[in-house]
């Protein structure tokens, strides 16, 4: 079975183990999805699952989208969402992918869109420290300098800049399954997950773990 | 309205039996203590000087005078550390915090009892 769903980022709280000890966790309600495709060595050149999940109303789904869930026939879903999987084999569209795939105890790896913090500086995107305030300082939150002189003549690649922070996709590895709730759809995993409540992240298990 | 998912796993995580105590309050904590691989209870009986009211997060602070040396410590109330807490006096009090305790000993450290409502 893979073990690999499309959720939704609830919210987070805290609970106790039994030995007191405090876990800070997030709520991630995963699935029920249904396998809307499978992808092929042969067919498509590399091997994944298609993943819906969901829900949306009819009047909102496009007619591409609509021509090829209404064939599957199990409803319109919100998100689509490809997993790599070893062995397409195992599995046909229209199977259904519950949260009991996951245990209590495993390793999970959460992929999200991070919260979008806009165009920001240096200090807010890559942890520069600022200037002096007082003493007729003007190089209160300045980037510093940006290279040597006449060699190399240049910036280098890859200087860290102001720029866009947030809205990018991104991999926490290796969180911790506190609770599994299959009866509510829910997944209890330890710490922080990426972007905000209600969006939409892919919970796989580790690759690294 | 039906409970959200956050409800439904605080509710089965949170303490219901914990007492509604007061700021003011004058509280028996009882907390689990493990030595070694023996357990036993111990007893921390002072002042509620704080609460912190946050669901699953709510902590109270107990202040109490050991050997003349204050003491103040702070008990998650949703912890199953916690075995139970016991209330033994109503404080009549005028703030939310305490904090002026700090600075007072002995008699001017006391808290007035609250007197019960007595119906009419």
């Amino acid at each position: 079975m893979i073990k690999a769903m499309i959720g939704r980022k609830l919210d987070m709280t805290q609970v106790f183990s039994g030995d007191g000890a405090a876990y800070p966790v997030t709520l991630v309600q995963v699935g029920p999805c249904t396998v809307t495709q499978v992808k092929t060595m042969e067919k498509d050149g590399y091997k994944a699952l298609q993943l819906g999940f969901g829900t949306k109303k009819a009047k909102a789904v496009n007619r591409p989208m609509k021509g090829k869930l209404d064939k599957l026939g199990k409803g319109y879903f919100e998100v689509l969402r490809e997993v790599p999987i070893e062995n397409p084999a195992e599995h046909n569209p229209g199977d259904q992918v519950l949260a009991d795939v996951f245990q209590i105890g495993d390793r999970v790896d959460i992929i999200g869109k991070s919260k979008g913090k806009g165009y920001a500086g240096t200090i807010k995107r890559w942890r520069f420290s600022r200037g002096p305030d007082g003493h007729g300082s003007k190089n209160v939150r300045e980037p510093g300098s940006t290279g040597m002189a006449t060699y190399p003549g240049r910036v280098i690649k890859g200087k860290k800049m102001p720029g866009q922070k947030g809205n990018v996709r991104t991999t926490v590895l290796n969180l911790q399954i506190v609770d599994v709730r299959p009866e509510l759809n829910l997944l209890l995993i330890h710490g922080a997950v990426p972007g905000s409540k209600n969006g939409i992240v892919i919970v796989r298990s580790a690759n690294r773990a | 309205m039906a409970m959200s998912m956050l409800q439904m796993i605080e509710s089965d995580h949170m303490r219901f039996d914990i007492p509604a105590f007061r700021i003011g309050d004058t509280v028996k904590v009882h907390v689990k203590i493990r030595e070694g691989d023996k357990e036993r209870i111990q007893v921390f009986e002072g002042v509620v000087i704080r609460t912190h009211r946050a669901k699953m997060g709510a902590t109270v602070t107990v202040r109490k005078v050991s050997y003349g040396v204050g003491v103040e410590r702070i008990f998650p109330v949703h912890s199953p550390q916690v075995e139970r807490i016991e209330i033994l006096r109503r404080g009549r009090i005028r703030r939310s915090r305490l904090y002026y305790l700090r600075k007072r000993v002995g008699k001017a450290a006391r808290i007035r009892e609250k007197r019960e409502a007595t119906k009419a």
